[in-house]
This record gives structure tokens, sequence and C-alpha cells, in this order.
């Protein structure tokens, strides 16, 4: 691509990006680097001495069973993978739905989309009605019909499934936005081809469209990850408060609950580090992806 | 199974219209329990069908919001509001700014400016949530819209956005204007912002959205019911025994802060699914 005109002016262009640098080392930068700097002291959370401490922090957070912080990743790991599965291949089947030919098609892919507007805390907050024990519609059939006491506050299980559903329920628009995209810009006349061939339908996702789609489904795991481990914050504070004990505290909700509830600074800055190189690994897979595409 | 049967035909239908039902049946329930009593709500099961108290309920919790809370969904639907606009156009106008610099001017600190805004990618609040609440308890901005916007003007996406769609503007448009004489931001303000009109209708409607479902920020940030965004006023009503809460109020705040993204959505479908899609790029 040629590069666009460009205007002499020695001062202008400074100002024109001075506000978006002002907030950018204001608020991101200047912050970043004190959650670094923070990792390697302990202090008082009244205010007293600050000492420096090196890595106890970062070791703490592994050895001390108080953090229990492997329990924390194990289980974020679990329900970021839990909810992108599950809302990708729920969303991927609904977009090969809609990509039919249909009388009702764009009244469909209106109601699957529209969605995409409901806050992750109002997911939460829908499952919960749906779920409570004591008002819920969903739980009081599960005791008077299947005889099933739900009970998410007590039980590991039943709060890992409600948390992964209300997630993914509303990821589902996310993704299908996304794969109906792909959809549309398959070609045609392959899928034709192969029907005269004699492809089944199954076949022909499997063998044609599936692999035609792969970069969209590259791209959307990694969006989902970075939605389960990162976003999902809203859902696992309004729904379970981690948990359990901690048994759902995944690793966003911990940083929060050391720092702000616990004041353990330099513990908090120490997971806002780790937290970071997790970020950065997934940026880092989403533009590796976005180079490779190029020549695709 | 032969696919062009009228089973294969059909099935599609039905399992799109589950999956509207899967969606919709939460939303319903909302709707059903904000319309009725807390005594139908608690009388389990609850009734699926709405109640006679849907004026009631939803002017009581406009007017005063839930007994515990001592904040009406109307300021809340306000702060809300403010602080979704505030981040969508601040996010758009900053973004804007720096994208023509980066575009159209060369100037020595160019890629480093790029590069800062390509690092807040990696970089999200989640991250770094006790010394950004330090930097913005320091600056005075604690329970304030300054505090609750500011920190989340910044968008590398907009201004990727914005720079590409820049790009593959023709240079003699440029060229041209500066031969008729007019200056850098006479060419910004005249030619090039009009121009531009459907990726910035497309980054507003995400980024709309965006801020108004904020929620890990405002819960940091605001102590005062004053100040308290619709979603964080959710939470706050919630939280507490499950007898003293009052299901009825809290369902129709529910649904009241449902309705300003989801109508955005609806209204501006074909913006929304280019902002999304584009954003990809």
């Amino acid at each position: 691509m040629s590069t666009q005109y460009e205007f002499k002016s020695r001062w202008l262009p400074y100002v024109l990006v001075l506000p978006q640098m002002l907030i950018v080392f204001t608020f991101f930068f200047w912050p970043s680097a004190q959650a670094l700097w923070q990792s390697f002291f302990v202090q008082d959370p009244f205010g007293g001495k600050v000492v420096f401490v090196g890595l106890t922090n970062y070791i703490r957070l592994f050895t001390d069973p108080a953090y229990s912080y492997g329990q924390s990743m194990r289980v974020s790991i679990a329900f970021a993978m839990a909810v992108a599965f599950l809302s990708m291949a729920v969303s991927l089947f609904l977009a090969t739905q809609a990509n039919k030919k249909l009388k009702l098609g764009s009244f469909y892919k209106t109601m699957l989309i529209w969605p995409y507007a409901v806050a992750t805390l109002v997911a939460g907050v829908l499952w919960l009605f749906m779920f409570n024990p004591n008002v819920g519609v969903i739980a009081w059939f599960l005791k008077h019909k299947l005889g099933i006491e739900w009970q998410h506050l007590l039980n590991f299980n039943q709060a890992f499934s409600l948390i992964t559903l209300s997630a993914s329920w509303k990821q589902i628009s996310y993704n299908f936005v996304f794969f109906l995209a792909g959809l549309q810009s398959v070609p045609v006349d392959l899928i034709e081809a192969a029907a005269i061939d004699g492809a089944s339908p199954i076949k022909r996702f499997w063998k044609i469209i599936f692999p035609l789609l792969s970069p969209t489904t590259f791209y959307l795991l990694v969006m989902n990850l970075v939605y389960g481990f990162f976003e999902t914050f809203p859902i696992i504070h309004q729904v379970t408060a981690g948990g359990p004990g901690k048994a759902t505290s995944i690793l966003v909700y911990k940083v929060w609950r050391d720092g702000v509830i616990n004041l353990d600074l330099g513990g908090s800055a120490a997971q806002s580090v780790i937290l970071m190189i997790l970020v950065v690994a997934l940026t880092v897979a989403q533009f590796r992806f976005v180079e490779r595409r190029v020549n695709y | 199974m032969n696919e062009h049967s009228k089973l294969a035909r059909f099935l599609p239908n039905l399992w799109l219209i589950l999956a509207i039902v899967i969606i919709v049946f939460p939303i319903w329930l909302v709707f059903t329990a904000s319309t009725r009593t807390s005594a139908d709500i608690m009388s389990a099961p609850m009734p699926l069908t709405p109640g006679p108290h849907l004026l009631k309920n939803y002017s009581e919790a406009i007017m005063q919001g839930s007994k515990n809370l001592g904040a009406s969904a109307f300021t809340m639907l306000k702060n809300s509001l403010i602080m979704a606009l505030g981040i969508s156009i601040g996010k758009i106008i900053v973004s804007l700014l720096a994208a023509f610099a980066i575009v159209f001017f060369d100037f020595k600190l160019r890629s480093f400016c790029f590069w800062s805004i390509f690092v807040t990618l990696m970089l999200p609040v989640e991250v770094r949530i006790m010394p950004t609440y330090k930097v913005v308890s320091d600056l005075g901005m604690l329970n304030s819209y300054a505090g609750l916007i500011l920190p989340m003007v910044v968008s590398a996406t907009a201004v990727f956005l914005f720079r590409q769609y820049f790009k593959t503007i023709p240079k003699e448009i440029a060229e041209a204007s500066q031969i008729d004489g007019a200056s850098p931001m006479q060419f910004f303000w005249r030619i090039l912002l009009p121009m531009t009109r459907t990726p910035i209708a497309a980054m507003f409607v995400i980024q709309f959205i965006y801020g108004w479902n904020q929620y890990l920020w405002p819960l940091l940030i605001t102590t005062k019911t004053e100040y308290y965004t619709i979603l964080i006023g959710i939470n706050r009503m919630l939280s507490g025994a499950d007898v003293q809460i009052e299901w009825q109020i809290v369902m129709a705040t529910t649904l009241l802060a449902m309705l300003p993204p989801a109508l955005v959505v609806m209204i501006m479908q074909k913006q929304f699914i280019a902002g999304m899609t584009d954003t990809e790029k």
C-alpha cells in the first residue's frame, strides 16, 4: 500500500497525539510499572513500612497454601476452555443452520445477534435468577421433578456448571456473528461440486467447510479464551463470589479479592504481573495468526 | 435421510427456534418477575406469565429503587449513560486525532506512539487493578464521572481501524486540499471526518456497548450511591439474604439496564456487524 500524503508541521502531530499519550501513560503504563515494582515489595495495609523482598511474593503464590494459586490457575484454565468450547460449538452449529436459505432467516439472525448487548453481569443475574435455590424456576424444577438439590453455593460442580453456562450463553452471539460471516464467504460452487460428487452434508461440512473456517475458528478461540480468563469477572463476582470456599476463584477474581478486599498489595501485584504475561502470550498468538492469514 | 425432504428442510428452523427460546427464556422470566409482587416470586414455583404490577414496579424502580440501596434506577441509568457516551465518544475523538497524526504526518515519535497504543491491548484493567485505582485516587477522581470515563478512553482497536481506513484514502485528496490552501486541520474537519462517517458509526456501536457494560472499574471507584452505574446497583441490590431482596424491583432494574444497549444493537445492526468484524483486521 502506498503511503499517505504527509503534511508538514513540526508541532501539530504532537498536539494531536497528546491526549491519547497522556491517558496511555497515566492510566496504563504508570500503573503497570507500579504493579511490576510493587510485586517485589511487601507493604502492610495500613500504609506502614515497605520492604524489598525480591521474588518472595511470586514464590509465596505457588507455595503458600493460603493463596492456593495453583488451584485458581487450574480452575481458570478449565473454565476458560469449557466456555470457549461450549459457546463456540453451539454458535458454529447455529451459524450453519442460519446460513441455509430460510424464510425467517433475518429474524433468526437478529434474535441471535442482539444478546451481544447483554452485559456480562446481567448474564450472571439472569442465570442466577433461574437457579437461585429459593426463587429459581429451574432450581425448583430440578428439585421437585428430578430430585436434584441445586445449591451452587455449596456444591462445586453446580457452581462450575452455572458460571460456565451463563458465561457461554453470553458469548454465543459474538461467536455466531463471526462464524456466520465466515460461512458466508465459503464459495458456494465448491459445496455444490462436492454435493454433485455425492458427499453427504456432514462430510461436506467436516471436509470442506470446517477447514475453510479455520482462520475464524482460531481467532475466536483466542478471543474466547481472553473472555474466559479476563472478562468473566462480573459473573464470578455475582454468581458464586469465588465459592464454594475458593473453588471458583478464577485468576481475575483472585487478584481483585486479594488486592481490594484482603489488601495484600504485594501478592496482588505479583498476580497482576503473571496476568500481564498471560495477556501478552494470548495477544502474540492472535497476531501470529493475523500474519499467517495474509498468505491464506 | 434425504436432505431435500420436508423434515430436513424444517429441521434448521427447529434448531434455531430452540436456540432463541433458550436465549429468550431467562429474559422472559425477568420480565415476568418485574410485573409481579415479591410474594409471587417467592412462592415457588414462580408463575411464568406476567402479572398486573408492571407500572407500579417500574415506577418504583425508576423513582426510588430498592429500599436497601438508596439509589433510583433513574440516577443509575443516567450515570451509565454518561459513562457509556463519555467512553464511546471520548475513545472515538482521541483515536481519530491519534490516527490522523500517525497516518498524515511524518514525525520522530510516530512509531513510538503507534506501538505505545498497541501495547495497551495487553494491559486491560483486570491486570492492573490496584495501581490504577491508586493513580485515580491520587488524582482525586474517585466517585466522579472523570474517574469513570478517562481511564477507559484508550482504544487500540479504534486507532487501528481509523489508521487502516485513512491509508485507503487516495493521497490525491489530501494533496489537492493543500494546493487549494487548506490547513491540515481544515482538511481533517471538512474532508476527512465526513468521509469517515461509516467507520465512526461502527465504532460508536461497539464502544457504546463496551462502555455501558463496564463493571469492574465502576465497582472499584464508586462508593457513593449517586455515582453508581446501573450494573453496580443491580449487584448491590442482590447482596444480602434472599428473603430481603426485592426481586420485582431488581428484575425491573435489570430489564431497564438491558434496554439501551439492546436498542443500539437492533437499530444499528448493520454498523454493529461491520464494527465487530472490521476490528478483527
